[in-house]
């Protein structure tokens, strides 16, 4: 039976997903040291293994015979509904580093909520990806405490990517129209009701790494779950150029 | 032309000043990893870390990514004491006329079964 609502809202979780692990993935070879390369190739691949699991959700409760596939490679920028900060363009390690704890300390909770969706099929990702989002939270607060407390310069940048990366931090609490039905129903769990829980998180990894919080302003409005994106379409250019000039192409 | 001792060449202030303070070098930790409860913990190779916290996360995603460990050492690579490959004729060779030392000359019954 066909959920449109259900079916976008396995979306914008599998939007998510894709988009930072993809996002990750642009660091192989390029990392720092090889053993950091390594460990975020390991956590691109737990974000696009996650966005696999909620794009066959979504396939299966659209009813219309959709593919992971063809939800990762044939849908314009506009149809994607990730939230703005999983797109923005890497920047230098600390701006990955603080964005993906950002990221990582709100999702985790929410998947050890969704875990308990009255949904099976949601609960069941959930179950799984909450072990891999709690050593995300873990190897880059551990990067971010060193980096803020570390040498002038790392502190300098790491203090430049909590601000450029503020702004945009609001947006993983909003729950449009759609998914409050959800939440009423038990099925998606209360994105702000997060809110303690992540800047408890964030806090401790502040004040270990000798940093404060960011100074509020220039909020950026949800736009990325109504398909207004900024960075998108550039990284779908190089992302789907692959699957669109070799449609069905298997390896 | 060799320069003398005295007179090294001058470096440029920047950037390479700046790229040299973050530079140093990273310290090396040997890693052990344990594949089953029971199994003694064995040396699989080495990572580059700042600290002990940060070794044993490289270590995990450089080592255990195929589900290999249910347990990790690691240890400074400056503390492992090891011996001189110059010994190794004093130290090993002695041992290799003394074939009695293998447990090869006992009959075990069939019932025994593998040992």
């Amino acid at each position: 039976m066909s959920d449109p609502r259900l079916a976008s809202y396995a979306l914008s979780l599998g939007d998510d997903a894709l988009v930072l692990g993809h996002r990750l993935s642009q660091w192989s070879s390029r990392a720092p040291t090889l053993e950091e390369d390594i460990a975020l190739s390991n956590l691109a691949l737990d974000l696009i293994g996650q966005a696999r699991l909620f794009y066959t959700l979504a396939g299966e409760v659209e009813g219309n015979g959709h593919n992971e596939d063809h939800y990762a490679y044939f849908r314009e920028p506009e149809a994607f509904r990730n939230i703005l900060l999983v797109e923005l363009p890497n920047g230098d390690f600390a701006h990955t580093m603080v964005r993906q704890l950002l990221y990582a300390a709100f999702v985790h909770p929410y998947f050890q909520a969704l875990a308990r969706s009255v949904h099976g099929g949601l609960s069941d990702i959930a179950a799984k990806a909450v072990k891999e989002m709690a050593y995300h939270v873990r190897h880059s607060a551990e990067w971010v405490i060193r980096l803020g407390d570390g040498t002038d310069e790392s502190r300098r940048r790491t203090i430049a990517a909590f601000e450029a990366l503020w702004p945009y931090v609001d947006e993983l609490f909003e729950s449009d129209a759609d998914e409050h039905v959800l939440i009423e129903a038990g099925i998606a769990p209360d994105r702000e009701a997060l809110r303690a829980t992540w800047e408890n998180v964030i806090d401790r990894v502040l004040g270990e790494a000798q940093l404060k919080r960011p100074d509020a302003g220039g909020l950026v409005q949800g736009g990325g779950r109504t398909g207004h994106h900024v960075h998108l379409a550039e990284m779908l250019a190089g992302m789907q150029s692959l699957a669109r000039a070799h449609p069905g192409a298997v390896w | 032309m060799p320069e003398s001792a005295g007179s090294a060449p001058r470096l440029p202030e920047s950037p390479q000043s700046e790229r040299r303070m973050t530079e140093k070098p990273i310290p090396l930790w040997e890693v052990f990893i344990r594949a089953r409860s029971g199994l003694p913990h064995r040396h699989c190779g080495s990572v580059h870390a700042a600290d002990a916290t940060m070794a044993l996360q490289a270590a995990r995603d450089v080592y255990t990514r195929r589900g290999e460990s249910v347990s990790i050492w690691v240890v400074p690579s400056n503390a492992i004491v090891a011996s001189d490959p110059n010994d190794k004729d004093q130290l090993f060779e002695p041992t290799s006329t003394k074939v009695y030392r293998h447990p090869t000359f006992y009959d075990i019954p069939d019932e025994v079964g593998h040992m």
